[in-house]
């Protein structure tokens, strides 16, 4: 492989030999792609066929009254097909795969959105699909589960290790050294080798720039913030790559879990908690040991759930591009319902860690400052999850009920 | 003696040469030490000891797991380390560090290469670090006079073999296949045919390794390539047959 793919000095490609051939065909039909002046055009009539792009742009009138600060708008990612900013990784890497003729997909998820997404590109394409999903996920995220097999997919319970996302890369890592030469591992968000980051980066930057274009439209200048949460970081630097070059203020939100000092949190970035280290193929912030053990994570939100960070936005902290911060459980369910009754829009968990922190600082900006709100995915797709984080009494009644009826 | 001017006089004796590996602190520290002895006293040629990790994306199931169970059961790299020490100063067959490159990463690469070579190892194989991003590790290991273990695919090309080679000093691995440790490997003249690309790329030893499971596999090494690489299959033996298995297993291979 001649290009490692270096920001600064993340990144890299710490791969077996084994998947070096792999890699170069897949760095090769990367560079091809996006030489070809009609493989975008392709991308963007499939996102706007088949997806709901460009998604809208939502001015959040009670929500900037409330707060009385800057005037916020939101980015709608979750009026994507399935939900969520990940279609449009996961449409754009379908595509490369038919440009390399191969015919088996596998992906890892969490929580269960990247499968899901992968899946229905795997349906829709024609592709055979294999999803890998921690043990503890497939207990937890029954409906994805769900739609995963009856979209074609096979989902596979990942019962190594701590049994959740890394697991679930590590053992469609080991199918891919196995399947390569039929098979593209779909990887899911802006981490792992090179070059991963840069395809899923590239796919996602359709985010910023429809962003940038409809808010010069609408408010004919740039927003002073834009906010977006960050679990392998994809949605974030998607939005964020339409506004890197200007002035604007980047602001990346990580899951503070139940506090960055309780130990319980995924916060690699916004902590002193993270430090780098190697693995899963890339070099970034991991958190990690003394040893370089990977360490347990915590976060309400599923997909804000991981242990390493994609190296670009690493580099980003590094030069001090982008700001990074982190929201605990409790704030994001605050923020969530806030965002719930004032503008009937329901974001993602994940999501909703960027509201959270948009909330915190927007009072401080006058109302001549706009603020931007990447709501990547929506949340009522997650009402097992939602509906558990709030303990809705009304909810387990219900699932008692329903249990009842299909008898034990 | 260098690593490869020992496994040359070895060979003079041997027409394929065993190399087995475990997992450092599994099913504990303790009982590494025993398991080692077993295999050095059943006439094992060399060893390669894993330090584990978290995430051992090129091993199979029952390496993974081994792996996971000596974490839980308290290995760091320090105590791996320590129990390498010992058993370099008891057995007098070379030793190999095996492990991924976050560990060598973290404990600093410099520093790592001196600690193995004042425990008197010999070398190391870490399979996710392919020699374009690992200057600072080949740096080391030529300076301290250790043996980075360069590794051969099926999937490598003939140049890039040559690449590899000329970074490689001891031996090469050569994956007989595609997948990870421990899964079934096809003794066929395919693989015949990869060993001979390999061996027209270097001039060092091969070692074989993914799959390796008994005497016939070895026995169809012969000819082909220098050290047979058996790793998982030791692990099944232990975990069913216990140290007398091990001790038998090894026998019978010899």
């Amino acid at each position: 492989m001649n290009s490692r793919g270096y920001h600064g000095e993340f990144g890299g490609a710490f791969i077996p030999e084994i998947l070096t051939a792999t890699f170069d065909q897949l760095v090769d039909a990367f560079e091809k792609a996006k030489n070809d002046p009609c493989f975008w055009e392709e991308y963007v009539d499939v996102m706007s066929t088949y997806s709901c792009r460009p998604t809208p742009l939502t001015f959040a009138g009670n929500l900037t009254n409330h707060f009385k600060g800057a005037r916020i708008y939101i980015k709608r990612e979750d009026l994507n097909h399935t939900g969520a900013h990940k279609a449009n990784n996961v449409m754009g890497q379908g595509l490369l795969v038919k440009r390399m003729g191969k015919h088996r997909v596998i992906a890892e998820t969490g929580a269960g959105q990247h499968g899901v997404a992968t899946a229905t590109m795997a349906a829709r394409f024609g592709f055979r699909c294999s999803i890998y999903m921690g043990e503890v996920d497939v207990d937890r995220q029954r409906p994805n589960v769900f739609w995963m097999e009856r979209l074609g997919a096979e989902v596979i319970p990942v019962k190594e290790g701590t049994r959740i996302l890394k697991d679930a890369i590590n053992e469609a890592f080991r199918d891919w050294v196995t399947n390569m030469d039929d098979t593209h591992y779909v990887l899911g968000t802006a981490c792992g080798p090179h070059p991963f980051p840069e395809i899923v980066s590239y796919f996602q930057s359709i985010i910023g720039k429809e962003a940038r274009d409809q808010i010069m439209e609408c408010e004919g200048k740039l927003p002073s913030r834009i906010y977006a949460c960050v679990g392998g970081g994809s949605n974030a630097l998607g939005i964020f790559s339409g506004f890197l070059d200007d002035g604007v203020e980047l602001v990346g939100v990580e899951a503070g879990g139940e506090g960055v000092d309780t130990g319980r949190h995924a916060s690699r970035l916004a902590s002193n908690a993270g430090s780098v280290g190697v693995a899963q193929g890339y070099k970034s912030y991991f958190l990690q040991d003394r040893d370089g053990q990977m360490e347990e994570t915590h976060s309400v939100a599923a997909g804000l759930d991981y242990v390493g960070v994609s190296p670009i936005l690493a580099s980003h902290r590094e030069r001090g591009r982008i700001r990074f911060e982190a929201a605990t459980d409790s704030e994001v369910l605050d923020a969530l319902s806030l965002t719930i009754k004032k503008e009937g829009l329901i974001p993602a968990l994940e999501s909703a860690h960027a509201f959270a922190q948009a909330f915190k600082e927007t009072p401080e900006l006058s109302r001549d400052h706009i603020i931007l709100i990447n709501q990547s995915g929506r949340g009522d797709k997650d009402i097992f999850t939602i509906a558990e984080a709030f303990s809705d009494p009304g909810w387990q009644k219900f699932i008692r009920k329903k249990g009842n009826e299909y008898g034990t | 003696m260098a690593l490869e001017t020992y496994l040359r006089n070895r060979l003079k004796k041997k027409d394929v040469l065993l190399m087995t590996h475990l997992v450092l602190g599994y099913p504990s520290l303790e009982d590494s030490f025993n398991i080692i002895e077993a295999m050095v006293e059943g006439g094992v040629d060399l060893m390669e000891l894993q330090i584990p990790f978290t995430e051992p994306i090129a091993d199979g199931p029952v390496i993974v797991r081994a792996n996971q169970r000596a974490l839980e059961g308290g290995a760091t790299v320090g105590s791996c380390l320590h129990l390498a020490e010992h058993v370099v100063r008891t057995f007098d067959i070379p030793f190999l560090i095996m492990t991924y490159y976050n560990i060598l990463f973290r404990y600093g690469v410099h520093d790592f290469a001196s600690a193995m070579a004042e425990r008197g190892l010999r070398g190391a194989i870490v399979p996710d670090l392919p020699p374009e991003e690992g200057k600072e590790y080949l740096e080391a290991m030529q300076k301290h006079d250790l043996a980075p273990i360069l590794i051969f695919s099926p999937a490598t090309s003939n140049d890039r073999m040559k690449y590899l080679d000329s970074f490689g000093k001891g031996f090469i691995y050569c994956v007989s296949r595609k997948g990870v440790t421990g899964a079934d490997t096809n003794f066929s003249a395919e693989l015949t045919s990869y060993l001979a690309r390999c061996r027209s790329a270097s001039r060092l030893p091969l070692a074989v390794g993914f799959g390796l499971k008994n005497k016939a596999h070895m026995e169809f090494l012969k000819g082909n390539a220098d050290i047979a690489v058996i790793g998982s299959q030791i692990i099944r033996i232990m975990e069913q047959e216990g140290m007398a298995g091990i001790r038998n297993f090894i026998k019978r291979l010899r």
